[in-house]
């Protein structure tokens, strides 16, 4: 329980951190966040200037500004016409996350399948293969991989539509791009994982009284050799996340990284400034799980 | 004045001197280097970026055509061996052309290039990898491109190294109170999503009024910005690992003596600790650098990073991607970029392995 609150308090004090820095930086640009360079829509500047309080001092407008992000009302865009940053996070969202669950299952599944052939077969070519695979699958950047997949199988082997949001069959694609970096990874550890636990001294008992090598290597060896797959879910979540803003913007998805990146280029600040609320939040909330499944799995590892 | 030693005795220390300095001590290093250089993998890809940097330090003496020549006649020419060997009359030796067709140069390319029209006059390499929607040659821009490529993951990593390096030293030789707070900002920066944050930054740091402030009174333009962001993100690993590693080492018996002798705390964690850090700051630097290319790969993919005149590999891809429709697939447009970066980052991937293996005692016999 103590666990839970001291993450939580964590998590508060780090969306405090980006919060403040955000707001300080956006009040940096000259003349204000209202002073662009051309001409904003009027009701949008008629929104911004009541929902901002710009004529107040700087320190009363950052004590409004927090109490109502703290209520969870991360305020109005800034360049799309009557629409709130919540507003864009509830349409963006479940896109995202179908996306993001996906790329995870695939790269869970994909991985966790190559690691343990891998080490049950080491030193075959087999091996060999998925490992060269692996290493270039870590190497490449993600947009290189969505390419190639449109190319191959969008356009040369019409397949799968190249790009666009709606059915499932617009998932497989971007999931499989996205999920493939990790995918190499988690085959990386959960072959070394297996080899290590394969050497131990239950294993040989478990085959000396007989037991199948499949009871051996999904009952016994699995489990052990789970763990550092499970540390590294932590990384691979925070790093699907990032990719998404990529995969999204290749296959055009409308999830909140497209939304993301059109508030970055076209210097949207409210918008861009609560998705990093929301990013942090969430890579904070999935860290916390990843720990408390790490603690489940392992007897040994107390959560402090 | 002390008493004269005896000959013999003086030959005798001569001849110990003389076999000590034949036997040569084995150090971590050369150890290291003698395990790396039996792995064939670690060792071509060392050879292939060693001639990378080389290429992309010449690139202004490789007979290439201008990067930035525009040329419509010749949109999209599709990749080929033809003409292998072409003039390209836009260079003369004298006038705007070169520069309109190269962009500034610093004093050191503007020599090489000079160099080369002496070496090559206006004779260049014909377009073997294609051109792109402006006619402009993409084997020269690969090639451009890999110069800012590179050096944003080098200066990028620097950055990293020397923030990260500090802090950890100071951190771990310090210890108690202040390695505690040190180390608990650390976890804080590790929670948070940099990358989202960064291009936050980068928007900010892009609107034109601020832009024009740091070019014009500061005279940072956005290359810069970017290798301190980025090396800013970096170093916090970094810093754990020497964190750990000056932990282990403050207790020895060297620091003792030095400490003993007078030497400052200053003095002791930078001269006498941080060469010691070397082997595992390699390991982490060759496996920073193909990090933070993706990382400047992915911004200038997302058109955040890299500048148009200037590009890089990520900017390249980019423009490739604009350019793919189902109806024509400007293949070569994506593939020589793309090529360029992976194959990098795939050597400098296993360069690292390598050297950690080699680097790793407990690894040794894997």
């Amino acid at each position: 329980m103590s666990f839970f609150v001291k993450r939580l308090v964590w998590m508060v004090l780090t969306l405090w951190i980006v919060f403040t820095v955000s707001f300080f930086l956006m009040r940096a640009v000259p003349g204000g966040p209202l002073d662009s360079e051309r001409q904003l829509d009027p009701m949008v500047e008629a929104n911004l200037l009541r929902r901002y309080n710009l004529d107040l001092p700087v320190h009363e407008q950052y004590l409004r500004e927090l109490g109502r992000v703290v209520r969870f009302d991360l305020g109005v865009s800034f360049r799309l016409a009557d629409s709130t940053v919540n507003e864009v996070i509830r349409q963006g969202f479940p896109v995202s996350a179908a996306l993001g669950v996906f790329a995870l299952l695939f790269a869970l599944g994909l991985g966790l399948a190559t690691g343990i052939v891998s080490a049950v077969w080491r030193q075959t070519p087999l091996d060999y293969g998925a490992m060269v695979l692996a290493t270039v699958g870590i190497a490449l950047p993600n947009f290189v991989l969505a390419m190639a997949g449109i190319l191959l199988f969008a356009f040369y082997w019409p397949l799968l539509p190249a790009a666009g949001w709606g059915s499932l069959r617009h998932l497989v694609l971007p999931a499989m791009c996205l999920g493939a970096p990790y995918a190499a990874y988690i085959a990386r550890l959960t072959r070394t994982g297996m080899l290590e636990v394969l050497s131990q001294d239950y294993i040989r008992t478990a085959y000396a009284k007989g037991l199948s090598p499949t009871t051996v290597i999904f009952r016994h060896a699995l489990k052990g050799s789970l763990l550092p797959v499970v540390s590294f879910l932590g990384p691979a979540i925070a790093g699907i996340l990032a990719g998404s803003l990529v995969i999204e913007q290749i296959f055009a998805i409308p999830g909140i990284g497209l939304h993301f990146i059109q508030a970055a280029t076209q210097r949207d600040y409210t918008l861009a400034m609560g998705l990093v609320l929301l990013y942090t939040a969430l890579l904070y909330s999935m860290n916390f799980l990843v720990d408390v499944t790490y603690a489940l799995l392992d007897p040994r590892v107390k959560l402090e | 004045m002390p008493p004269r030693a005896d000959h013999n005795e003086l030959l005798r220390y001569a001849a110990l001197l003389e076999q000590a300095r034949q036997i040569k001590g084995v150090s971590l290093g050369r150890d290291a280097w003698r395990r790396l250089r039996r792995n064939g993998v670690a060792m071509a890809s060392l050879g292939f970026l060693v001639i990378l940097a080389l290429l992309a330090l010449l690139t202004p003496l490789l007979p290439l055509q201008p990067p930035r020549h525009v040329d419509t006649a010749r949109q999209h020419t599709r990749p080929q061996l033809a003409p292998f060997w072409q003039p390209t009359p836009l260079i003369d030796e004298t006038g705007d052309a070169v520069r309109n067709g190269f962009g500034r140069l610093d004093p050191v390319s503007s020599g090489l290039l000079a160099l080369r029209l002496r070496l090559f006059g206006d004779w260049s390499i014909g377009s073997l990898a294609g051109t792109d929607s402006l006619g402009r040659d993409v084997l020269s821009r690969v090639f451009w491109g890999a110069r800012i490529s590179l050096l944003v993951g080098i200066v990028a990593t620097l950055v990293s190294l020397v923030i990260g390096v500090s802090y950890g030293a100071v951190s771990g030789y310090f210890g108690g109170r202040m390695d505690n707070a040190m180390m608990r900002l650390v976890d804080i920066l590790y929670s948070i999503p940099f990358i989202f944050v960064v291009i936050f930054l980068i928007t900010v740091l892009s609107t034109p009024a601020i832009r024009d402030e740091l070019e014009n009174t500061w005279g940072i333009d956005r290359l810069t910005v970017f290798f301190f962001v980025m090396g800013a993100i970096y170093w916090l690993t970094m810093a754990r690992v020497v964190r750990g590693q000056v932990l282990s080492l403050k207790n020895e018996q060297f620091v003792e003596a030095a400490r003993t002798v007078g030497a400052g705390p200053m003095r002791i964690v930078f001269i006498h600790l941080v060469p010691n850090l070397l082997s595992i700051v390699i390991v982490y630097l060759t496996l920073t650098i193909p990090r933070v290319m993706l990382f400047e790969a992915f911004l200038s993919f997302l058109g955040l990073g890299v500048e148009a005149p200037d590009v890089s590999w990520g900017s390249l891809a980019a423009v490739g991607l604009e350019s793919m429709t189902p109806v024509t697939t400007h293949w070569w447009l994506i593939f020589f970029p793309s090529l360029a970066l992976g194959m990098t980052l795939l050597a400098l991937n296993l360069l690292g392995d390598g050297l950690r293996d080699a680097l790793d005692p407990k690894l040794k016999n894997r």
